[in-house]
C-alpha cells in the first residue's frame, strides 16, 4: 500500500474510532466524580486490615497479588525473550569491547562524568533499596525501586568503560538473581497456601502500622520484585550494550 | 456537561489516535516502537482519569489520617501493571528491531515486504 493511501485509510478509520471514543466517553461520569465502590471501600479497610499505609501497594501485592505475580512473569518472560533474540548468532564474532561508533572516534569519557557517576552510584543504590523497602508505607515498591537500582549499573557504564560494567555484572549472578526474585514471589504465595489456606494469603504477622517491618507479606514480596526487576533491567541494559559494543557486524546476512 | 471535566478522556483518546497514526505512517521501526508507547500511554491517562476524585489526595495514609478523601487505589495499581507491561513490550520490540536491522540491513518497515519465512 502506498504511504498516501495508507494515510488516507488511517484517517478515515481514525475518524470513526475517534467519534466512537468521544461518544462512549461522553457516557462516563465526569473526571473528578468517582462512583465506583472498590476504591472507596479499599481506602477505608486496607490500612486496618493489612497495616499498610500505601493502599496502592496493598492492592497491588495483596488484594490482587496473584495478578501482580502474572505481571512479574510477563516481565521475566520478556527479559528472557530479549536475551534469546539478542543472543550471539551464527557467524557473529565477539570482539573486544569497543568504545566507539563504527568509522568515527568518540571522545573519551571526561573525568567530570566519571567523578559525578561514581559519586551518584552509592546514593542511587541506597535510594533504590529505600524505595523497595518502604513500598508498603510510602509511594514506591519493588517495581519502582528495582528500576532505580538498575540505573546504578547504567552509572557504572557511564563513568567507566563497558569492560568495568562486565566485571561488576557477573552474568550468571544476575541471571540467578532474576530467577530467584521471580521464584521467591511464588514461594511467598505457597507459604500463604500452607500457613493460611489460600495462595498468597497474608500469613505473616502484620506488625504496627507505619513501621518498616509491617504489613505481613507485602514487604517480602516487594523485596522479591525489586530483586527481579533490578536484575531484569540490568540484563536488558547489558544485552543491548552487548549488541553495539561487543558483537561485530560480521554476522550480517542480508538478502 | 462541562468540557473541562471530560478533558482527561479527550486527552486519552487523542494520545491513542496520534500514537497509532505514528505507527501507521512510520518509516523507522524504532520510531514505530516509540509511537506505540505513546498510544499505550493513553491507557494510563484513561485509568487515572476514571479513578480521579476532586479535592482528593493520593491513597497513601502515612502522613494523612485515615479517612482523608483519596483517589481510587485500584486504577493506580492497574496503571502500575500497565507501565510494567508497556516497558516489557518496548524492550521486546526494540530487540526485534535490532535483529531486523542485523539481518536485513534496514529499519524501514516499507522495505520489509519481501520478508521471507
Amino acid at each position: 500500500m502506498r504511504p498516501a493511501t495508507r494515510r488516507r485509510a488511517f484517517l478515515a478509520a481514525a475518524a470513526v474510532v475517534g467519534g466512537l471514543l468521544v461518544w462512549g466517553m461522553g457516557g462516563l461520569p465526569p473526571a473528578g466524580v468517582y462512583n465506583g465502590p472498590y476504591g472507596l471501600v479499599l481506602n477505608q479497610v486496607a490500612v486496618p486490615e493489612r497495616h499498610a499505609t500505601n493502599v496502592v501497594a496493598a492492592v497491588t501485592f495483596d488484594y490482587r497479588g496473584i495478578d501482580t505475580m502474572g505481571e512479574e512473569f510477563i516481565l521475566f518472560a520478556a527479559v528472557v525473550g530479549v536475551a534469546i533474540l539478542l543472543r550471539t548468532m551464527r557467524g557473529e564474532a565477539e570482539h573486544e569491547p569497543e568504545e566507539e561508533v563504527r568509522g568515527r572516534d568518540v571522545p573519551g569519557t571526561s573525568n567530570a562524568v566519571r567523578v559525578a557517576g561514581l559519586a551518584m552510584l552509592g546514593p542511587i543504590v541506597l535510594y533504590g533499596i529505600y524505595v523497595v523497602a518502604h513500598g508498603h508505607l510510602t509511594p514506591g515498591g519493588g517495581f519502582q525501586g528495582g528500576v532505580v537500582l538498575a540505573t546504578g549499573a547504567l552509572l557504572v557504564y557511564l563513568s567507566g568503560e563497558y569492560v568495568t560494567l562486565r566485571r561488576v555484572r557477573p552474568v550468571n549472578a544476575v541471571d540467578r538473581a532474576e530467577a530467584a526474585g521471580a521464584g521467591a514471589y511464588v514461594v511467598i504465595g505457597l507459604f500463604g497456601l500452607v500457613a493460611g489456606g489460600s495462595f498468597l494469603y497474608n500469613a505473616l504477622p502484620l506488625g504496627t502500622t507505619g513501621e518498616l517491618v509491617s504489613a505481613g507479606t507485602i514487604l517480602p514480596i516487594n523485596v522479591a520484585v525489586g530483586l527481579e526487576v533490578a536484575a531484569g533491567f540490568v540484563l536488558l541494559l547489558s544485552e543491548f550494550l552487548e549488541q553495539t559494543l561487543v558483537l561485530g557486524a560480521s554476522g550480517r546476512t542480508g538478502p | 456537561m462541562k468540557p473541562l471535566e471530560y478533558l482527561p478522556y479527550l486527552v486519552a483518546a487523542w494520545l491513542f489516535l496520534v500514537g497509532v497514526y505514528g505507527v501507521v505512517t512510520s518509516r523507522n521501526l524504532i520510531h514505530a516502537v516509540t509511537c506505540l508507547a505513546v498510544a499505550q500511554s493513553s491507557t494510563y491517562v484513561l485509568l487515572l482519569a476514571i479513578g480521579f476524585r476532586r479535592d482528593a489526595t493520593a491513597p497513601i495514609f502515612f502522613d494523612v489520617p485515615l479517612g482523608t478523601r483519596a483517589v481510587d487505589p485500584v486504577v493506580a495499581s492497574l496503571a502500575l501493571t500497565d507501565v510494567v507491561v508497556g516497558s516489557t513490550v518496548t524492550a521486546l520490540l526494540l530487540a526485534l528491531a535490532v535483529q531486523i536491522h542485523k539481518r536485513l540491513g534496514t529499519l524501514d518497515p516499507n522495505e520489509l515486504r519481501s520478508m521471507k519465512g
